[in-house]
């Protein structure tokens, strides 16, 4: 089988390119220079990681953010890795001779392939009285199911496959659901890539770890690799400082926004989303929701999608029936008790100075 | 003459609050008070601040106001536990209440029917009496100890993944709530069960301390309890 560096180098891609994708990569990683030499060497002598990469329930922004890897190359590394596999919406195959590879190359790669699930399986679709996410005449479950016993290593790319997404939104009706809590799938490892899309250097760097290394990423307690993970985006906000001075924009066309205050106050998620963003940020480093001035939804964090407006600094809390927050809430009681305390000391009162006036 | 005069006006005392637990109840009074304003002003933060960032540190401060007192409740926290062992049978009250036993309830039944003006008169204990108790040991304590673990975890988000913080509290706490965002907004909902938890003991303080048999507020300054009447205390026995 090719190497990496056979496949570019037959795309006309100059090695100069090459060894810059090697040491951008180790960097995002957060490696040593050193290791940048190991990628490039790992990257010439190993026969490419075989994927598949399957859809489910998804909107196909995981696809669109891989393809703008920031680095021209990364671009064509993975597109060749992937192409010769399958990919349903890039690949060149289609009908047929497209579902006959996904069983080539389960057969010829047993437990060597990594599958990259883009999207979830809807477990309850009958539940509303029909089907869809219909691949090959199959539901999506059944082919996911099928590839997954098979896979090396499972890659959950973005919030559809790491956590559910829009489409597990409550009430949740076709019954989306995260591939880490599908039943029946086997026993490969998961590594989730969330972010609704994750960003494609992350995306990269992943697959490329795994070239190089020959294991997973490290990843923490939810399954994400640490090095991109690790931290809140408002750890490395270039915003930070505005927030600790305590200067936020307070509407969205007032002095704060054009002088590029903190966006706290109008719902940014930055300080509980744990993402690259605001390191690697996107489109080549060019620049990341806040940097463009739009408050941070929370996208790779678990249930971004249900806990109210996203222009809110407090979450919603659905409990109390109707939209509150811990604030809303937290008065109505304080007010409710304080009211109760007022007519008890009244009762009090009233009940001590006719005691009083009985002796 | 005369001595016999104050004499008779004496009222009966018992020391029960040692200089541990006073000093404890003060000091995090105040780190409650800062605490609750310094963090209702991290969710909701003040309007900003004209001028140059480097020339503002405003919400550096509020946050410095919390997570210093916030170390003082903890650390006070601990403090009170260990005296709860070491100290007099007032001092473990509110960590061990005796719920196994029945004449236990009885006076927690009494006592409620003392608020629902309902009993004639409260009984008298020398330490808290047992509604006091139940709702010290449900509300507060383990109240303190929920913000002190989900404000720990927080606080581990910032100092980073190699801290005890993060280790200890984050690395857990937050896959159990599911994400940063819950673990804040239960967080906020737990400040203000402690809101109205303060609000119900300074109102039952003072009013026991005017309509009950024995002093309440004065207890907590000088440590003495003292008795309207020469009755028996009963202490629910």
């Amino acid at each position: 089988m090719e190497t990496f560096y056979e496949v570019i180098r037959r795309q006309g891609i100059s090695r100069r390119s090459f060894v810059k994708f090697c040491s951008l990569t180790a960097a995002a990683m957060g490696l040593s220079p050193a290791y940048a030499k190991k990628i490039e060497e790992a990257m010439e002598t190993k026969p490419r990681i075989p994927v598949l990469w399957l859809h489910g329930l998804e909107c196909t922004c995981c696809s669109e953010s891989f393809i703008r890897s920031g680095h021209p190359l990364a671009k064509d590394v993975i597109l060749s890795m992937i192409s010769l596999d399958y990919d349903d919406t890039i690949m060149a195959a289609a009908g047929h001779q497209a579902e006959a590879i996904v069983e080539e190359t389960i057969e010829k790669y047993d437990g060597k392939f990594i599958l990259a699930c883009e999207g979830n399986p809807g477990l309850e679709q009958q539940n509303t009285g029909g089907m869809s996410c219909i691949i090959a005449g199959k539901p999506y479950t059944e082919q996911l199911r099928h590839a997954a016993k098979h896979a090396q290593a499972i890659i959950s790319w973005g919030s559809c496959a790491s956590w559910g997404c829009v489409q597990a939104a409550a009430p949740n009706p076709t019954g989306a659901t995260p591939i880490h809590k599908v039943p029946d799938l086997g026993n490969a490892p998961i590594i989730k890539v969330p972010g609704c899309p994750p960003i494609a250097e992350v995306m990269t760097a992943v697959i490329t770890y795994m070239l190089t290394f020959e294991r997973l990423p490290p990843l923490d307690r939810l399954g994400r690799p640490k090095m991109f993970y690790s931290q809140r985006i408002h750890d490395k906000c270039y915003r930070r400082p505005h927030f600790d001075a305590g200067q936020f924009v307070e509407a969205w066309d007032d002095e704060g926004a054009r002088k590029g205050y903190c966006l706290y106050k109008l719902g940014c998620k930055g300080p509980t989303t744990y993402n690259a963003c605001s390191t690697i940020r996107w489109n080549g480093g060019l620049s990341f929701p806040i940097q463009a001035g739009h408050p941070c939804i929370g996208c790779s964090e678990d249930g971004f999608w249900d806990k109210g407006g996203f222009y809110d600094r407090l979450s919603g809390i659905h409990q109390f029936g109707i939209e509150e927050n811990a604030d809303q809430v937290g008065m109505v009681a304080a007010g409710v008790v304080g009211g109760a305390v007022a007519v008890h000391a009244g009762v009090s009162a009233l009940k001590r100075s006719k005691d009083s006036s009985d002796e | 003459m005369s001595s016999e005069q104050i004499q008779q006006r004496t009222e009966p005392a018992v020391y029960v609050y040692e200089v541990p637990v006073r000093l404890w109840h003060w000091v995090n009074a105040l780190a409650i008070v800062v605490l609750c304003i310094s963090g209702y002003f991290i969710g909701s933060p003040l309007p900003s601040v004209p001028g140059e960032a480097i020339d503002n540190y405003l919400m550096g401060y509020i946050r410095f106001a919390h997570f210093a007192a916030a170390y003082i409740f903890v650390i006070g926290f601990i403090g009170r536990l260990y005296w709860a062992i070491i100290g007099n049978r007032q001092a473990r009250e509110i960590f061990l209440p005796p719920l196994h036993r029945l004449g236990y309830w009885g006076g927690v039944w009494h006592e409620i029917k003392w608020y629902l003006f309902l009993a004639k008169e409260p009984r008298k204990y020398t330490g808290h009496n047992p509604l006091a108790v139940l709702a010290m040991h449900f509300i507060f304590v383990w109240g303190a100890i929920f913000m002190m673990i989900t404000g720990l975890a927080l606080y581990g988000e910032g100092s980073g993944y190699d801290s005890w913080q993060y280790q200890w509290f984050s690395s857990w706490v937050i896959p159990l709530f599911g994400q940063s965002q819950d673990v804040h907004t239960f967080h906020h909902l737990g400040m203000w069960l402690i809101i109205v938890f303060v609000m119900i003991h300074i109102y039952v303080a003072i009013r026991e301390d005017i309509m009950s048999r024995q002093s309440l507020v004065s207890s907590m300054i000088s440590g003495w309890r003292t008795f309207r009447d020469h009755r028996k205390v009963d202490d629910g026995r």
